[in-house]
């Protein structure tokens, strides 16, 4: 079954931080990141020790996350992975930090934030997600990698 | 987000194609914050103009050549390269990523070297002030209470808000390049009366004096409040600015801490009620033994080996003090053969060091005085570290990450011991 009804899709309302529409596979962690020396720019990957997903890559992933933690070279971190081709392909968050707004501005990604429901008791890793940018509005599809 | 006739001028181009790009960054970053309006400052810290050969390398291959046009691509995230004009605000540059003077030993090639102090030169012909340092602070900039600032530096900022009463955001690279050239940030956050009152308190039950007390504290406390503002409440000793900022380094780096109140001390905070305001505290936590003793296992938790090849001093940036103290600790003895001994500064410091004899001293015993960078910043240690010891919460929190070491937390004095005899001895205090 290629087409699933849309019931079994989440839908969560929001407001829209940098504009644009895109999906992809979510990676989710309850744990605030750090940008410059919490994650490898050239690389996409988290290499701060003490987290959860440490050594785990959010390269073409849309990485949902509480918030923005730590250093303020947070934007340069991830805008030199947006230069590498390692970013994330889309921002949901909970909590507004200029680290993370400004990060998000100049990676380019769809984002969206101040959802109806938190989007981390919502959204699993591997989950298939829709973020909408332009509208707010972030649709979940459960354990299912597209389509 | 409502901008001034002046800054919608400035958004048309009529202070130049180059305050116009950074105009259009600030209203995008500022419709992301949900801001309402700018407002106007004349005191930046960044790392204004600051780039690597890889980024010059990957904006050469699009066609962008040159320092501008890393200016206009990275610093303005413009898609057309523009020239850059003279600061238009007071501007500083915070800390490096290069050793100006013993580069070797942090392993840069020369090359490397050169681009960077090509990368001065031409920051500094914009009219950037270079302090090369994590602390402005002490070092030239000290903002007054209620000034508008837009300043990078997590541990900086958390300073000049809680300590001074300044009123800055963490700011990332590109927002300071554009409020440079503009002399505008959003008015967000903690620019806003609202966002600077209390959240969480945070009751400390034991004395809280040393320099590595009030780091673990402020360990312990970023790591209950995230980026929340906490108010600490129970603090008998008034903590100077040495105090003051390893808790507010500490508490940026284990949360995103970037104000906080200290009731009986920071400005805005005589009295538990006029902290919060009118806001209620979410939750109210307690520093007393146990809390104090976890934090110290945590931030030592990842270090096993107990031969230190290197002792890391200066995060942030050592003050006058501090270079007194470990110049003090080092008088007539020698380090051993096996450990290295960096203690980073800013320039000035290292002037009144050299001036004084400190710099003699710390050299005479093996150690030495660094200066613009630090290891984090650097993503360097001596060669062969694999341990490494640090009188600073922050630096025992990032160097694993970066550097790739072990890393022990304790005192400034259990930092020199373990220089001394090459092995780690510290304890809980």
């Amino acid at each position: 079954m290629t087409d699933r009804p849309s019931n079994d899709k989440i839908i969560l309302h929001g407001r829209g931080v940098v504009d644009g529409c895109i999906e992809g596979e979510a990676l989710v962690t309850k744990e605030t990141i750090s940008g410059w020396g919490g994650v490898d720019s050239m690389t996409g990957t988290i290499v701060e020790t003490r987290h959860e997903l440490c050594g785990q890559s959010f390269a073409g992933k849309v990485l949902v996350f509480p918030g923005a933690k730590g250093s303020s070279g947070w934007s340069a971190a991830f805008h030199m992975a947006r230069i590498a081709g390692v970013a994330p392909k889309a921002l949901v968050f909970n909590e507004m930090t200029t680290k993370v707004a400004l990060g998000a501005v100049v990676m380019r990604t769809p984002s969206v934030t101040e959802l109806d429901q938190d989007p981390l008791d919502v959204i699993e890793t591997g989950d298939w997600v829709k973020v909408d940018g332009d509208n707010g509005i972030v649709e979940i599809t459960k354990g299912a990698k597209g389509g | 987000m409502e901008l001034t006739a002046e800054e919608k001028a400035m958004l048309d181009g009529a202070e130049g194609p180059a305050a116009a790009k950074a105009m259009d960054l600030l209203v995008r970053y500022g419709e992301a914050l949900g801001a309402d309006r700018l407002v106007e400052t004349n005191n930046v810290a960044g790392v204004i103009g600051s780039s690597t050969p890889f980024m010059a390398d990957y904006y050469a291959e699009q066609g962008a050549v040159g320092r501008d046009a890393i200016f206009s691509r990275f610093d303005l995230d413009s898609d057309e390269v523009v020239d850059i004009p003279q600061a238009k605000a007071f501007t500083c540059h915070l800390q490096t990523r290069v050793e100006p003077n013993n580069s070797a030993m942090f392993g840069l090639p020369d090359a490397a070297l050169k681009y960077h102090q090509e990368t001065q030169e031409y920051s500094a012909s914009k009219g950037v002030n270079m302090l090369n340092t994590c602390t402005p602070h002490a070092a030239g900039n000290t903002p007054v209470k209620g000034e508008h600032c837009a300043w990078m530096e997590s541990s900086a900022v958390v300073y000049i808000n809680s300590v001074i009463g300044a009123r800055s955001n963490t700011e990332g690279r590109e927002s300071a390049a554009a409020a440079m050239l503009t002399r505008r940030i959003p008015y967000w956050g903690f620019h806003t009366d609202a966002a600077r009152l209390g959240q969480y308190r945070v009751d400390v039950e034991i004395d809280v004096d040393s320099v590595m007390d009030w780091g673990m504290l402020g360990y312990y406390v970023g790591n209950c409040v995230g980026e929340s503002v906490p108010v600490i409440t129970g603090i008998k000793m008034t903590p100077n600015l040495v105090r003051h900022k390893h808790f507010g380094a500490a508490a940026a780096s284990s949360g995103g801490v970037e104000m906080y109140h200290v009731v009986g001390v920071t400005p805005d905070a005589d009295t538990v009620e006029e902290a919060f305001g009118s806001n209620k505290p979410k939750e109210t936590f307690k520093y007393g033994k146990a809390e104090m003793k976890a934090t110290y296992e945590n931030l030592n938790a990842k270090a096993t080996g107990t031969d230190v090849d290197y002792v890391m001093l200066g995060c942030p940036h050592y003050t006058i003090e501090q270079v007194w103290e470990a110049a003090r600790l080092l008088d007539g003895k020698k380090i051993s053969g096996n450990t290295r001994l960096w203690i980073f500064t800013n320039q000035s410091v290292k002037q009144v060091a050299v001036r004084n004899g400190y710099a003699r001293t710390i050299e005479k015993a093996g150690g030495l005085i660094m200066t613009d960078t630090c290891s984090a910043m650097a993503a360097a240690a001596p060669k062969g570290t694999k341990v490494a010891a640090t009188d600073s919460a922050k630096q025992t929190h990032y160097l694993p990450a970066i550097v790739g070491v072990e890393a022990w937390f304790g005192s400034t004095e259990d930092c020199i011991n373990a220089a001394l005899s090459g092995k780690w001895q510290g304890k809980a205090p």
